[in-house]
């Protein structure tokens, strides 16, 4: 770890102006920040604890609901509304780490939580992500976990997390505030693909913190999240799916469906809404679903795994939404 | 005064059959089990001295050079930082277990991908962790690439077993299986990590150090620092967790010692998550055939077990795979081959039950494909298998419970008889399958001594350098001693892990209890003797219980014959020839349900039995604990534990408890365990053997054969995570 300035942020515009700062990051619930820093992958000057800001409520907003950014992942999948309204939210929150981690992690944290390649985290390593231009690692190295969507061949990891993957197919959207200016952005469009730019994260500029993430009206339907893992919990996902499935006369009225473990961002393809509503479910449609998704995967080596993985996962959710057997 | 026995000849008399407190095998709670859970027992890290210093071990990202500069300059000029010590006698390896001499030596040699090569000290630890990360090391890097890929060297072959011939056998089988597997290799981490606090006073060494062997580790430190062993003191009361990795010194302990006497202070050295699992002990992944060759009814007429391991260049030690294959099942035509690969790995030594921990599984799934072809029951084709004398050397078995094992683990399990097909029970998405396996475990004993004192008060003193690695040593030599002494618990008083009391045999290969537990039985066989003495009756008229002497009609308090005046004996206890002449081993038997997903192949084990016989059971809760602890493993193993290494310059990957997979709670599901009594008089005076393993040799494999029991996938490759399971389930 290197010496660094610790500020406390007591009000949000405070919190804005500090982080602008140079070579300053914010500070959450500190499980993943205060990690990296420790392994020096991450050596901010300075930590701005925006941790007593007033953002922690979680309150109606219109007919949907705001989520404050520093609610932790323990709040949020108990809070009764997310469990009636948004069930896919509380359980994939639910996926994820373990209870003393979820009691610390907060929604912002969680939407920034960087990958977990293990070229990433160690800083003797080659890593585009951590210092661009150093090459990737991962490539030719030791690649179970990453992405075969999206990739580039600069990067090739995975955004690892869980809750951000309902949130997508939720299409909720994550509020901005910078210095002197606010804005949302919906979740499906806040993280971003590596491209050239993995160093990149996310769309956030400096000096922007999350203030919270709001979510629509209720839609109803059947809310499945399914984790594939190599141990039952405490373990990031091979692959997982977020699905919000409602039917209507035997056929699709509401598909929305959300990727993790497969890509840098939680992954959600239009097409696959497009090609399920107002068709009657059925073995051979679920593979049309799944030749739409991977149409364009590439492994590399040690995760062409998660190609099949990822079919197979579809399948069983959309079966379990459905009653088809397969 | 000093009892002290060798041990060649069983010992049938059975004696703490005879005793009367009534103490022994009962499952009394560990004495240090209330400061254990309340954070007030006191581990290495945790002793404190005055003006003590913080070091943090230097490591370098190479795989294989030499040091040619360190810029200690630099380093000196950074806040707080007072030396970096990069002395020629800094150790860059873990010792093996029983070394007793100074492992690598200089560090400056590196020969893996993050080795230590020098301590940085300062006043406080995250000085020391800035001032270690900005060092900066010049290495010259050997031209040459170092080998890294334990399938792509030639290997050094070890002395084979052979008996008949086996390729033959092969091709006269009516039954034959001929399959081979791998086994990723494994992590030692231990939840508290290695850390040691050293004192040096300008003669002598104090340290107090995490270790499981403390004297065999004396002997190592001295040898490493060039002292004389009587300068070195080791104080290691605690030991949070070992898996082996404690077994020898590693360089923690060598680094803060080296500084305290450069520096004249104490100074504390605690490696990091990532540094334990990069530079102590691992376990070698393997790669291992078996051939069996059976007639019509399922009886072995041949068997063969080769396998390959790896070690780094200069290590003696190769993961024995081979070592109960030498006696758990017969054939008279054998094969038994063991070859190491050297590659730039950090050191290959003893993890958890060394050998049997990743050798008795695959020959237990290949006994599950040859009862599939022959048509039989899996446990009845091991009982037909179980040999009556060892089938390679010609000497009987000490004792052994493996056929009561299976059949009363079958029945408490619920074992289905029969011959079995897979993908027999589908519940929704998950298919429900059940498979067994044979526990093996070589039996070894160590020379102990111990010193028990009985107090004028009547209440008695134990005292070894014997650690407690969190198995349960305080309480079972309590126990023994309580047992023959007849006193409770409350009166007896147990000190480990301190070189200044006598050397027992340090934690490992399950042997600690039978050995030391002999020790103090011995010393307490003399202090019946001169209880008796005193009474002026022979010896084995006296019984002892709650703290009377009782003889004939006769009693008499234990502090009225001792009437003032302390007497102490020391057991000594040394292995002879009753382990050679028999062939000694635990054994046991496991069975598993799991349940496997179709869609993702992920494996749940849903109930596990495991019944267990390895000798005198010396505290029923101690002994169960080591059985879950063992079997917990055993999921592990089967499901999730893999070290992964980069194939481009050989580091360790996966370096910490997040993303190196042992089983978690919910992994874990009712474990039920049996444990079998059993005297084994030519295992140890107690009549015991080791349990701390047993629980751990065998069980990956019936958790194996239940995944191709529940779908169908026959997975020869462990550990058995989802794309493993998925790549071989049928299609259909
Ligand atoms: C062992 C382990 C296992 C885990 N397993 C899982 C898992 O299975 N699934 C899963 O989803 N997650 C998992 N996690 C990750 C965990 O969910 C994240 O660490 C946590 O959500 C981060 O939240 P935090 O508040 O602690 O963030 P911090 O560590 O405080 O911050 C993380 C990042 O977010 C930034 N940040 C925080 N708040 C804001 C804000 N309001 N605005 C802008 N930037 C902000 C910080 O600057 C930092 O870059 C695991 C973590 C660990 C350590
Ligand atoms: S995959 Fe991305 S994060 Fe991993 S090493 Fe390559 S560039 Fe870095």
């Amino acid at each position: 770890m290197r010496p660094f300035d610790y500020q406390r942020a007591e009000r949000l515009e405070h919190a804005a102006q500090l982080a602008a700062g140079e070579d300053t990051m914010a500070l959450a619930g500190g499980t993943n920040l205060i990690d990296l820093m420790k392994l020096q992958v991450e050596t901010p000057q300075t930590l701005v604890d925006i941790g007593r800001l007033s953002l922690g409520e979680i309150a109606d907003d219109g007919e949907g609901l705001r989520i404050g950014a520093l609610a932790s992942n323990t709040a949020t999948a108990a809070h009764p509304r997310v469990r009636s309204d948004y069930p896919v939210l509380a359980r994939a929150i639910l996926a994820g780490a373990t209870q003393q981690l979820r009691n610390k992690a907060t929604t912002g944290g969680n939407l920034c939580q960087r990958t977990r390649c293990y070229y990433f985290t160690n800083i003797d390593q080659p890593c585009n992500k951590r210092e661009p231009g150093s090459g990737c690692g991962a490539i030719d190295g030791i690649a179970k976990l990453h992405a075969v969507l999206g990739t580039s061949p600069h990067c090739i990891a995975t955004y690892p997390g869980d809750m951000a993957v309902a949130l997508s197919a939720l299409d909720a959207t994550v509020e901005i505030a910078g210095d002197g200016h606010e804005r949302s952005v919906p979740v499906r469009e806040f993280h971003l693909l590596p491209g050239d730019t993995p160093e990149r994260d996310n769309v956030l500029e400096p000096g922007e913190i999350i203030t919270s993430v709001t979510l629509p009206a209720p839609v109803g339907g059947t809310h499945i999240y399914r984790k594939v893992r190599e141990r039952s919990s405490y373990a990031f996902a091979l692959c997982s799916v977020a699905a919000v499935i409602d039917m209507a006369d035997n056929r699709f009225t509401r598909a929305d469906l959300a990727f993790g473990g497969l890509a840098h961002k939680p992954w959600h393809d239009p097409r696959i809404a497009d090609l399920l509503i107002g068709s009657e479910p059925s073995a051979a449609l679920f593979d049309k679903a799944a030749d739409l998704l991977l149409e364009d995967a590439q492994g590399y080596g040690e995760n062409d795994f998660k190609i099949p993985l990822a079919r197979r996962t579809l399948t069983a959710v959309l079966c379990e939404a459905t009653g088809v057997e397969a | 005064m000093s009892v002290h026995r060798k041990q060649d000849a069983p010992d049938e008399r059975n004696v703490l059959d005879t005793t009367k407190q009534g103490v022994l095998g009962e499952p009394l709670e560990r004495p240090e089990g209330l400061l254990k859970v309340t954070g007030t027992a006191t581990y290495a890290a945790e002793f404190d001295a005055e003006n003590c210093l913080e070091g943090v071990l230097v490591t370098v990202p190479v795989v294989r050079g030499k040091v040619t500069s360190i810029d200690r300059e630099s380093a000196l000029q950074m806040p707080g930082v007072v030396a970096v010590i990069a002395d020629e006698r800094l150790t860059g390896r873990a010792a093996q277990g029983m070394a007793g001499e100074a492992p690598f030596q200089p560090a400056q040699q590196v020969c893996y991908w993050g080795q230590p090569v020098a301590l940085v000290v300062a006043e406080s630890f995250e000085e020391a962790r800035d001032a270690a990360k900005h060092l900066a090391v010049e290495i010259d890097e050997d031209g040459d690439e170092a080998p890294l890929d334990p399938d792509a060297v030639e290997a050094e072959q070890r002395k084979p077993t052979k008996n008949g011939d086996l390729a033959h056998a092969m091709t006269q089988a009516v039954h034959s299986v001929d399959a081979t597997f791998t086994t990723d290799g494994h992590a030692s981490a231990a939840m508290e990590p290695h850390a040691a606090m050293a004192q040096w006073d300008g003669q002598s060494l104090t340290v107090h150090a995490s270790l499981q062997m403390l004297k065999f580790n004396r002997a190592e430190l001295a040898d490493s620092l060039n002292l004389k062993e009587e300068q070195v003191r080791l104080i290691s009361p605690y030991v949070g967790g070992g898996f082996g990795s404690k077994l020898g010194i590693s360089e923690e302990a060598v680094g803060a010692s080296l500084a305290a006497m450069e520096l004249g202070k104490p100074v504390r050295v605690v490696m990091s998550r990532q540094q334990v699992f990069q530079t102590v002990m691992r376990r070698s992944e393997t790669t291992q055939r078996v051939r069996l060759a059976a007639d019509g009814e399922g009886r072995l007429t041949g068997f063969g077990h080769e396998a390959r391991v790896s070690n780094l260049p200069g290590e003696e030690f190769a993961e024995p795979v081979l070592q109960s294959s030498q006696f758990l099942y017969g054939g008279d035509n054998r094969l038994l081959q063991l070859e190491v690969a050297r590659i730039h790995r950090m050191t290959a030594g003893s993890v958890r039950a060394p050998g049997e921990a990743v050798g008795v599984q695959t020959v237990e799934q290949a006994m599950d494909m040859l009862a599939e072809k022959a048509g039989l029951d899996p446990v009845e084709l091991r009982l037909r298998n179980i040999p009556d004398k060892h089938p390679a050397k010609d000497k009987p078995y000490s004792s052994r419970k493996l056929a009561e094992c299976l059949r009363e683990g079958a029945s408490a399990f619920g074992w289905k008889e029969g011959p079995r097909k897979p993908r027999h029970t589908r519940e929704g998405e998950w298919w429900i399958g059940s498979g067994v396996a044979s526990a093996a475990r070589i039996h070894a004993v160590v020379e102990a001594k111990a010193r028990v004192t009985l107090r004028p008060d009547g209440t008695a003193l134990v005292e070894t350098d014997m650690t407690d690695i969190g198995t349960g040593t305080y309480a079972i030599l309590g126990q023994v001693a309580g047992e023959m002494l007849g006193l409770s618990l409350d009166d007896v008083e147990v000190r480990l892990g301190d070189t200044d009391m006598p050397p027992g045999s340090g934690s490992g290969g399950s042997f600690g209890a039978s050995s030391c537990g002999s020790a103090v039985f011995l010393a307490c066989e003399g202090l019946r003797d001169t209880l008796a003495e005193k009474l002026g009756i022979e010896a084995s008229d006296l019984s002892l219980k709650d703290g009377f002497a009782l003889w004939e009609d006769e009693k008499k308090a234990i502090t009225e014959v001792l009437d003032g005046k302390a007497i102490e004996e020391i057991g000594h206890f040394e292995p002879g020839k009753s382990t050679e002449d028999y062939a000694v081993a635990s054994f046991g038997a496991f069975f598993a349900e799991v349940a496997v997903n179709h869609w993702t192949g992920e494996t749940r084990v849903r109930r596990m039995t495991g019944a267990f016989g390895f000798g005198r059971v010396l505290n029923a809760r101690t002994a169960r604990s080591q059985c879950l602890g063992g079997m917990t493993w055993c999921i592990g193993n089967a499901l999730t534990e893999s070290l992964l290494f980069d194939p481009t310059d050989g580091h360790l990957a996966n370096c910490d408890l997040a993303e190196y997979h042992v089983p978690v709670h919910r992994d874990v599901p009712d474990l039920e365990v049996l444990l079998l009594e059993e005297r084994d008089a030519a295992a140890s005076p107690i009549q015991a053997k080791g349990v701390g393993e047993l629980g751990l040799c065998g069980g990956a494999g019936a958790i194996a054969n239940a995944i191709y029991d529940a779908c169908g996938a026959r997975v020869f490759a462990y550990p058995m995570t989802p794309d493993r399971v998925l790549a071989a389930m049928p299609e259909a």
